[in-house]
């Protein structure tokens, strides 16, 4: 076994049924381990001969007199013991349904879970939906006791079914149980004494599971992440703190920031009182340095190694809980924070909601409930440095606010987006950016809108040019600067050298992004209508700016497109007069996550143009970006010299 | 230094507490009271400043602190430079006279603490509880939040989880800050002697007593002892198994009393 070192504090949550015991058992384990204060148990014996209830173990925890009352833990406590091995923290969660928040806020902080289940009741709803969650929170060690064997006259037999069904239920979420171990709490049997009545079982007792936990972590071997926390401005001095979530951050390191694209070299690890002996600083703890470049850094920025950056991205997944009264609902916006990033998303899908008790997924949900699981896509504005949680445990997740309440929280899943950094580098070396003096901020107080991209794209037929030029019309008559992009004021000009070839429209479509983003970037809310077939093009427009792209997915399917031919062109491609034509012999791949979908087979072309007006006004209406930006300036206040 | 990993711990997710309260909550303050908590809670502040402390600290004044700890408070002041606000808590007599006689001096504490929350806009104050202290301290959340009476509903806390804290609060509420909250006793006094932290003469034995836990002099009493050095006293607190708050009268006048107290608004 490994050497332990005392000082290393293992936190142990317990959770499980209500009533399976979890309260009794922390009671027992503080007395068998002698770890309470002298006369606290004959106190409680006297309090409860007093009110005429008979003793319980679980007395002990329960600090209130509202809790006696209500025979229900109230909220995560957390408590002391050790034996001889180590020091422990005991956090006891509750199992009220009603409690998941107080469950999750005790289990957060966890090194290590025991999972109590009733001998004869078994495996019960919050069985599984405890174990769920220390699955979502992702916990590796979980010890399973068995209790209340003594209510099942020691059966061996009543043992093997609950490790049977326990085993199976975890397995299918992808966990496992380090041990699981029969016990009586009431009895104390294999808590710390192994007691007369289980000799069948030849396992570990619960303290000897515990103490072969492990408290190390592997934080310091990852790639270096430091969230900037905050920018401090000392006597000429510029420090900027954080904490190293993990890597090691050292003094001559060149650190690469994200989103911003920026680097600079660690001058000087400061401390106080003063220590020049740090030059590095390990994952955990926290840093201050000042840098050798008076790049633009605030609060959120990512420190990082340029050979391992972070993901960055506008959109991701979470495999989320959410816990608030008010459901979360797809187009809703919440606050999401990341590490010491805060920033506006919208619910752009949710993609479906767990049951936790057979764990069948529902697709189609419009709304996640209280205490509910769900995988859902979120949206951002802005692209965001971003980490999925196999990647690092300590960054690839988010916690959802709603408000000034949190609401929830969840793992960032990044499979099937692309990373949106920009790796084209321009060809000539001699190129550098015009820095404007005038602000994006300062066109949309004079135009009363913010520029952007809103990319059509959809079959030829579905209606892309029809509604573009109805909602170029309806926003011009709102006092806003449209301007529809297409094939005629496209291919005529700017693309006149391009012909139809695979490579061909590739380029034109690369065209117009780029085309499309210098105009928005000015002022103008650019409509483009081409049918864009390549997800790649299209990815590529949006990196051209990525600040302000949103793709509209014009939804009708190829039978209607074909029946509408307002052309004639599908007729002329089924009899070969047109070759490589999309949806006939040459493929359309539909976005997988479009800003908007507008269904044409659906909706007429009225409720469509409503719909796409609405999206853009909330989406470039100066005062709710300001009203965002207010709010990122609020954090930017406190960045006091 | 000495190299204690469990330390270093702590004090890397204290300074990371404060430095979010900073970045996140204005105006601060820090809740000072002189004891050994709240002055390693103040070091840790230093710390995460470089060496400033860049908010108030607050001393809610009741007159009857014992004259040592008024002394070390003016030495402190002055070595480290720090802005005080010393606020004076009401009368004893305009206190809830059914109130057991203890718990009655405490209340003035947070009747104080009303005053000082109407008079000064803070939204945020620094509090250096810790968790091990007492049942109803151990459900605390590191930032929680209070409506302007000072008064907590510890059924319906908000979730904490992953170091994001609860940061934004209506207009009519202020925040709790609790950055040694997950620190024991040990450890106050561990990280005392590692830093070399000042601490008033009170707590190391005189005469075979010594106190645990510096409060009023009306409603804090010594306890035996015979530690008079940081060293013995880290000896007697692994062996003792007398609750730290012995000493503070008002925790027991009745099976319930620091839950009132604290529902009320006390620390």
């Amino acid at each position: 076994m490994n050497a332990i070192n005392k000082h290393d504090k293992l936190n142990v949550v317990i959770v499980g049924h209500v009533d399976h015991g979890k309260s009794s058992l922390i009671g027992r384990l503080l007395y068998d381990t002698d770890s309470l204060p002298a006369g606290k148990k004959e106190e409680l014996e006297g309090i409860c001969k007093k009110r005429g209830v008979p003793f319980e173990w679980s007395f002990l925890l329960d600090a209130f007199q509202a809790e006696r009352d209500q025979a229900v833990t109230i909220d995560t406590t957390q408590i002391n013991f050790s034996t001889v091995m180590r020091d422990y923290v005991i956090i006891d969660a509750p199992g009220h349904r009603e409690f998941l928040k107080n469950m999750i806020s005790g289990a957060a902080q966890a090194d290590a879970a025991i999972l109590v289940v009733d001998a004869s009741e078994g495996v019960q709803e919050q069985t599984k939906r405890h174990a769920y969650m220390l699955h979502l929170l992702g916990m590796k060690q979980i010890a399973v006791v068995v209790n209340k064997m003594d209510a099942v006259k020691y059966d061996p037999k009543v043992f093997e079914k609950t490790s049977q069904d326990i085993t199976h239920y975890l397995q299918t979420i992808g966990l496992q149980a380090s041990s699981i171990v029969p016990i009586s709490a009431r009895e104390g049997e294999m808590l710390v004494d192994r007691g007369s009545n289980l000799d069948w079982y030849r396992g570990k007792t619960l303290t000897e599971i515990l103490d072969s936990f492990d408290v190390s972590n592997m934080l310091s071997t990852q790639d270096l992440r430091f969230p900037i926390q905050d920018v401090y401005r000392f006597d000429e001095k510029r420090v900027l703190v954080g904490r190293v979530e993990t890597g090691i951050l050292r003094k001559g390191d060149t650190l690469f920031f994200s989103p911003t694209n920026e680097q600079a070299v660690v001058t000087s690890i400061e401390s106080w009182p003063d220590d020049d002996e740090i030059v590095e600083v390990h994952a955990g703890k926290t840093a201050a340095i000042t840098l050798s470049e008076p790049i633009f850094i605030e609060r959120g920025h990512m420190g990082s190694h340029a050979e391992a950056l972070p993901m960055l991205s506008n959109v991701f997944k979470s495999n989320i809980f959410w816990f608030s009264e008010k459901p979360l609902k797809v187009g809703n916006t919440y606050r999401v924070r990341c590490g010491t990033m805060q920033t506006a998303v919208s619910v752009q899908l949710i993609d479906h909601v767990v049951d936790t008790q057979d764990l069948k997924k529902t697709e189609g949900a419009s709304e996640v409930a209280k205490n509910a699981v769900a995988e859902i896509t979120l949206r951002a504005r802005d692209v965001l440095p971003i980490d999925p949680y196999t990647d690092n445990a300590r960054l690839g997740r988010v916690v959802l606010y709603d408000g000034h309440n949190v609401a929830g929280g969840g793992h960032i899943n990044m499979e099937g987006y692309p990373d949106q950094r920009k790796s084209s580098n321009p060809k000539s070396e001699n190129i550098y950016k015009v820095n404007h003096s005038v602000t994006p901020e300062m066109r949309a107080s004079m135009l009363g809108h913010y520029g952007g991209v809103f990319w059509f794209t959809g079959l030829s037929g579905s209606g892309k040019s029809t509604l573009a030029v109805a909602v170029e019309q309806a926003i011009f008559a709102l006092n806003m600067n449209a301007y529809v992009l297409d094939g005629d004021n496209v291919r005529h000009g700017l693309n006149s050298d391009l012909g139809f070839s695979p490579k061909d429209r590739a380029e034109n479509i690369r065209r117009i992004g780029e085309v499309a983003a210098l105009q928005a970037n000015s002022g103008v809310i650019i409509l483009s209508a081409f049918i864009s077939p390549y997800r790649e093009d299209r990815q590529k427009a949006r990196i051209a700016a990525p600040h302000c792209f949103h793709e509209i997915y014009i939804k009708a399917n190829l039978e209607t497109c074909e029946a509408r031919d307002p052309k004639g062109l599908y007729k002329k491609a089924r009899v070969g007069e047109i070759k490589e034509f999309t949806g006939i012999d040459s493929p359309y791949e539909a976005p997988e996550n479009p800003d908007l979908v507008v269904d044409t087979e659906v909706n007429d072309i009225e409720t469509c143009v409503e719909q796409i007006v609405n999206y853009i006004e909330a989406n470039v209406k100066a005062e709710i970006i300001e009203e965002e930006i207010k709010n990122k300036k609020k954090d930017l206040s406190l960045v006091r010299a | 230094m000495p190299f204690n990993k469990h330390l270093d711990e702590l004090e890397a997710q204290s300074i990371y507490i404060i430095r979010e309260a900073y970045a996140k909550v204005n105006p601060l303050a820090m809740l000072w009271s002189i004891g050994k908590d709240s002055t390693a809670m103040l070091w840790l502040v230093r710390k995460a400043f470089l060496g400033r402390v860049p908010f108030p600290l607050v001393l809610l004044d009741t007159g009857m602190e014992m004259e040592e700890v008024y002394a070390f408070r003016d030495r402190i002041v002055k070595d480290w430079n720090l802005e005080v606000i010393n606020y004076p808590c009401p009368p004893e007599a305009d206190m809830d006279q059914t109130l057991p006689p203890a718990t009655r001096a405490a209340m003035r504490k947070t009747e104080g603490l009303k005053g000082l929350l109407s008079e000064h806009d803070f939204k945020g104050l620094f509090c250096g509880i810790r968790r091990d202290e007492q049942g109803l301290r151990a459900k605390e959340r590191v930032f929680s939040p209070r409506s302007l009476d000072g008064s907590w509903d510890f059924k319906d806390q908000p979730a904490e989880f992953w170091d994001q804290y609860t940061t934004n609060v209506p207009d009519d509420c202020h925040l709790r800050i609790h950055p040694i909250l997950q620190w024991t006793e040990l450890d106050i006094w561990q990280y005392t002697q590692r830093e070399s932290i000042p601490l008033c003469d009170l707590y190391f034995a005189k005469d075979g007593q010594r106190y645990r836990s510096l409060g009023e002099k009306n409603i804090t009493m010594p306890v035996e002892s015979n530690a008079s050095t940081i060293n013995e006293i880290i000896e007697e607190l692994k062996t003792t198994d007398i609750s730290e708050r012995a000493g503070r009268t008002m925790d027991k006048e009745t099976e319930d009393s620091f839950e009132k107290l604290r529902s009320q608004g006390y620390m």
